[in-house]
């Protein structure tokens, strides 16, 4: 038992009071969901609508855009996978003085507003859409920068946990080259920080708005805002659907990041 | 001679039992590291143009006219009273969330302190903190309006009970509605900051002040305080520029009007001309920019001073 803790009256004190103020809204927007716009009455009739031929055609956007923002979780989380953790295993290894500063530019998007990238990324996706066209997937190049300072997080923390210059050393005195070495010995030793850093990067792109909506893109998040205009019911639905999604998301890499138990406890 | 042209193919053979000649080892690094060097190139490249030059491009865009001619009249905007305005909604906005934010968020971290991590309770706020503070934007703003809008929940039974919330107009869709949600972000972001400061605390230090004759609340006034207010500042500032570059909350809920900086960037980038001005969204961003580099550059220098008890 921590001496320092608060004491039980005080921890229930503010558990309620806090606690109230997080649940009320989202108390609210499930009984919002589950009212009659027509007699104040409950009804299950929104949820029932969810899978409602007649109204497939309200819910088109938040498919479409759910669809998309599919895509680009896909390929966000390959940029992570395949560009950033193997430039880190190269600065941690060979360029470990580079570590600084490399560590301070992948940081930075958390300083950079994604509303003052976005007057910038502008130009740059106008001339993207002439060259390789306007694809969803296009614009996971600008959430592979906004998920850079949460992934790098996650796989510095795992890699800090291994020593992944014995491990390269002894993979290749046994006469493994490096792409054997980055499969097969490295992913494998950093799968925790790897798989946590995919996940939040899965939770990244399916939150964003700024970038989609100033650059007129259809994903997840916009798709709420249209149909929202529509019909508030279902972007209330679909926002409980989100929070729970994402906040399932958050619990597994909560679990993952803390390893199993036993193993990376101190 | 014929040893050393050998060499590299040898090398796989003999290298773990013959001491090395010098000459080929030695080459054999200098190839690798530029390899090492190249290795980097894909990462930086990508890093050039998706990070660094839409921020360039961004903060240059407000020095030039739609011609490309240099100018300073966009930048001259930014001593606009609307604009003005705008700057000081956003800043007081942004103050007032992050202060009632670093409070109930500190005391959030308090209540939790002596809690195990792996206690079911304490992974449950985690992740709810993370999903609040990092990734709710729009969700937050349908979760308040089904709430508080005009037909919310929580609007209809004040109703009901004789209280017209909205008796002066519907707040919640104008600026003054921006704060309960925007607390409610910063509440959970104070307390993913804050809680790594606070658990660092030592039950030693308690203890130290239990034998020196301290009393529990001489502790914090003495020990906990001091040691906690650079950690404290440090989240506050971070919790300021979070709200401050804050725009998908405020997009979803106040629909109309461009009340904060953030919306009225938008407004520059989708009808082009704000005040009669072209490129205005830049000077927009240079000046959010200057703003939000300065407090991130005071919170890292505050950080740093923090990180001394956090060993």
């Amino acid at each position: 038992m921590n001496r320092l803790g608060a004491s039980a009256s005080t921890r229930w004190i503010v558990g309620v009071l806090v606690g109230l103020f997080f649940l009320v809204p989202l108390v609210s927007t499930l009984l919002f969901t589950f009212s009659d716009n027509a007699t104040g009455g409950f009804t299950l009739a929104h949820w029932a609508g969810l899978f409602d031929p007649a109204k497939a055609s309200l819910y088109q956007p938040i498919w479409v855009g759910l669809g998309n923002s599919l895509i680009l979780a896909v390929v966000t989380v390959a940029i992570v996978l395949f560009v950033l953790a193997p430039t880190m295993v190269l600065v941690n290894l060979r360029h470990p003085r580079l570590r600084p500063v490399f560590e301070f530019v992948v940081l930075l998007p958390i300083s950079i507003p994604a509303i003052v990238l976005v007057v910038g990324l502008a130009p740059i996706y106008l001339q993207i859409g002439r060259m390789v066209g306007t694809g969803a997937w296009t614009l996971a190049f600008a959430y592979g920068v906004t998920v850079l300072p949460f992934a790098y997080r996650s796989i510095q923390a795992s890699m800090d946990a291994v020593d992944m210059r014995t491990l390269s050393e002894a993979g290749r005195t046994l006469g493994a080259g490096w792409p054997t070495i980055l499969l097969r010995v490295l992913a494998p030793n950093l799968r925790q920080g790897l798989l946590a850093a995919s996940l939040i990067s899965v939770a990244v792109v399916l939150g964003e708005f700024t970038i989609a909506s100033l650059l007129n893109r259809q994903v997840f998040q916009t798709g709420i805002l249209v149909v929202s205009k529509i019909d508030g019911y279902s972007s209330a639905m679909f926002t409980l659907l989100a929070l729970v999604l994402v906040f399932l998301l958050l619990l597994v890499i909560g679990r993952v990041g803390r390893g199993r138990p036993g193993r990376t406890r101190s | 001679m014929t040893s050393a042209l050998a060499g590299p193919d040898l090398d796989h053979v003999t290298s773990p039992a013959v001491p090395e000649p010098s000459a080929p080892a030695r080459r054999g690094r200098v190839a690798s590291l530029g390899w090492a060097w190249i290795g980097l190139v894909p990462f930086g490249a990508y890093l050039v143009v998706f990070l660094a030059l839409p921020t360039v491009l961004s903060i240059a865009s407000g020095f030039f006219d739609k011609k490309g001619a240099f100018t300073l009249a966009n930048v001259g905007a930014l001593g606009d009273p609307v604009i003005l305005l705008t700057f000081w909604n956003s800043t007081w906005l942004s103050l007032l969330t992050a202060v009632v934010g670093a409070i109930v968020g500190a005391l959030v971290c308090y209540a939790l302190l002596g809690v195990s991590e792996t206690n079911p309770l304490r992974t449950a706020v985690d992740a709810a903190s993370g999903v609040l503070a990092q990734f709710g934007g729009v969700m937050l703003a349908f979760a308040w309006i089904a709430t508080l809008g005009l037909q919310g929940v929580v609007t209809q039974l004040l109703e009901a009970a004789g209280i017209d919330i909205f008796a002066d107009g519907p707040w919640i869709y104008k600026l003054p509605g921006l704060i309960l949600p925007y607390v409610y972000f910063q509440v959970p972001l104070m307390v993913i900051t804050f809680m790594p400061a606070l658990s660092a605390l030592k039950p030693q230090w308690a203890e130290a002040n239990l034998t020196l004759g301290g009393t529990r609340a001489s502790f914090w006034t003495r020990i906990g305080i001091p040691v906690l207010a650079p950690s404290f500042l440090a989240s506050l500032l971070l919790l300021f520029a979070n709200a401050f570059s804050s725009y998908a909350t405020a997009a979803a809920l106040a629909s109309q009007g461009s009340q904060i900086v953030p919306l009225q960037i938008r407004a520059a980038l989708t009808s082009e001309t704000v005040l009669g001005r072209e490129n205005l969204a830049g000077a927009l961003a240079l000046g959010m920019i200057v703003v939000v580099g300065i407090v991130m550059w005071l919170y890292s220098l505050i950080q740093r001073r923090a990180a001394r008890w956090q060993s």
